[in-house]
């Protein structure tokens, strides 16, 4: 059930593997993880490394093959609304305007979407004076706030970020993170942020999972320990990036390094 | 698409000189809209011309093939008379009635359908063997069961436009996006919401377009139940003319189901503009 008291999340021995042209290819392997109430978590990883198959285990979206996904005490058992998603992209409904997409998270008819939760959650993100547009008639970084007052309007308990910056230029980039930053600091939800840009990994999280892939596991978890907001450009904040691009470095030249 | 400095290269010469700078010219966008009447206008303009000149040239009989005066004679004769108006008008009302009947049925059936694989299983059969039979096969049966009465053509004009809107509709709610779907489950929306909300939203251009087809179907089929056996409607006009030696009535009776069944379809066009206007449609280049 919804409700503002956050909760764990733990993975438990998960794994989990894909069939794709009649081959079994491993996603995730025995993969356990521990995120805080409260917490910020980032992951980061290159394409392929099962980051989002994660998310959306959290998310009930997936089934893990063996281990299980735990929220509080609770295995997960499907979708529900305390857990809020925000896709790559805004997957915002073309018919809705922007108010009764974000009022379509409610229950309750979405064409009567005057109501104050869906108001004050649109103020949060910025587009009171869209209300009333239609998604075709926004720019990407605005629908993808839309899509986040869609996932958080419902109060949940942990809002889950798959890549949703992925798709917009830098500047709108910089400026839902400081959003995004925002949001957290008030209304102190769990946050689990997948992406691969390494920059908006360690600006947001308190921790920066690093994940290998083939199949998917844990690397290494970098805790950030910086006052917010952070300077991109401070020593603290640039030495964590060095230590994570080795990481990446390490990780991809291995194969390259063995070869000559 | 030409930009509005040259917005009067169309008009003569003589006409372009006089809208030089200073004067008052027409507005760029009635004259727009006169150009693009215009560009739809020429060709068939152009074939009546030729028409015309065909049969003053004596090419065609005047038995076989009367010229366009002598159709427009004859339409308005059956406008004076007010013949045109009564047929076109029980016509309609027989579209609007078994289209009607076909609209809501095709609609409801195909929404279910859509949603359960298990009907689409058990209905496919049946529907897929029905469906090839064209509506004017069921002519006979359509007699033998209501009669040469109003029943009868009511029930061809719904076979006609049923089919096509049941696999338009049907087709429009499989196309349900799965990204849709997922944030319905994730915000766990309720079936009868996610229905109302999701599912038939998005299969809405569908929808329109399958009614857009049975009607225009509908009318096809008015027409052929009219031509078997009727006593009014646009049909039997042309039936009665033929059987009175009259192809100019003939002609008028054809161009105006023509003329009805564009009418119908830009009607509905345009509801359905209003009804998805949420959706960027492509008008071609």
């Amino acid at each position: 059930m919804p409700g503002s008291e956050p909760f764990d999340v733990a993975f438990e021995g998960v794994s989990k593997s894909f069939t794709a042209a009649g081959r079994s290819f491993a996603v995730l392997e025995d993969l356990s993880l521990e995120i805080r109430a409260g917490e910020f978590l980032s992951i980061v990883g290159a394409s392929g490394c099962g980051k989002s198959t994660l998310l959306r285990m959290i998310a009930g979206l997936e089934v893990p093959d063996r281990g299980r996904v735990r929220l509080g005490s609770q295995p997960v058992s499907g979708p529900g609304r305390d857990r809020g998603i925000v896709f790559q992209e805004p997957r915002l409904f073309p018919w809705f305007t922007v108010e009764q997409n974000v009022a379509f998270a409610l229950e309750g008819d979405p064409a009567h979407a005057s109501r104050t939760e869906v108001q004050a959650q649109l103020e949060l993100v910025g587009l009171t004076p869209f209300r009333g547009a239609y998604p075709h008639q926004l720019s990407g970084g605005m629908a993808q706030r839309v899509a986040i007052a869609r996932a958080l309007v419902s109060r949940p308990r942990i809002l889950l970020l798959d890549e949703p910056f992925g798709a917009l230029d830098a500047l709108t980039r910089i400026q839902l993170q400081h959003e995004i930053l925002r949001i957290q600091l008030a209304e102190r939800t769990t946050m689990v942020l997948v992406t691969h840009d390494i920059d908006e990994a360690i600006f947001l999280g308190d921790r920066v999972a690093v994940m290998a892939k083939d199949p998917g596991r844990f690397q290494s978890i970098t805790p950030v320990n910086l006052p917010r907001p952070r300077s991109r450009s401070s020593y603290e904040f640039v030495r964590i990036r060095k230590s994570i691009y080795a990481q990446f470095f390490a990780e991809e030249e291995e194969p390259f390094a063995f070869s000559i | 698409m030409l930009s509005s400095t040259d917005s009067t290269r169309w008009l003569p010469a003589f006409a372009r000189r006089r809208t030089g700078p200073g004067t008052v010219a027409l507005a760029p966008s009635a004259v727009d809209g006169l150009r693009r009447a215009a560009g739809a206008v020429w060709l068939p303009a152009l074939v009546v011309a030729l028409w015309q000149l065909l049969c003053a040239l004596g090419v065609f009989p005047a038995v076989a093939m009367p010229s366009p005066v002598q159709v427009a004679r004859a339409f308005g004769e059956l406008i004076q008379t007010g013949a045109l108006f009564r047929h076109v008008g029980v016509s309609l009302l027989r579209v609007l009635a078994g289209g009607g009947a076909a609209a809501v049925a095709g609609i409801g059936l195909g929404i279910a359908i859509g949603l359960s694989a298990r009907l689409e299983r058990t209905t496919d059969l049946i529907l897929e063997v029905l469906r090839p039979i064209p509506p004017i096969a069921w002519i006979p049966m359509a007699i033998l069961w209501f009669g040469i009465g109003e029943l009868s053509k009511l029930y061809i004009i719904f076979l006609g436009a049923f089919f096509p809107i049941l696999l338009n509709v049907v087709s429009g709610i499989r196309q349900t996006e799965n990204r849709f779907v997922e944030v319905a489950r994730v915000l766990e929306v309720s079936r009868g919401r996610f229905i109302r909300h999701v599912v038939v939203p998005g299969a809405l251009p569908s929808i329109m377009s399958a009614l857009r087809l049975g009607l225009g179907i509908a009318w096809i089929c008015v027409v052929a139940a009219e031509l078997i056996a009727a006593s009014s409607g646009v049909g039997y006009l042309i039936m009665d003319a033929r059987q009175l030696s009259q192809p100019d009535v003939v002609l008028a009776g054809m161009i105006t189901i023509g003329v009805v069944g564009r009418a119908m379809d830009l009607l509905l066009r345009r509801l359905e503009r209003r009804v998805v206007s949420w959706k960027v449609i492509y008008a071609g280049e």
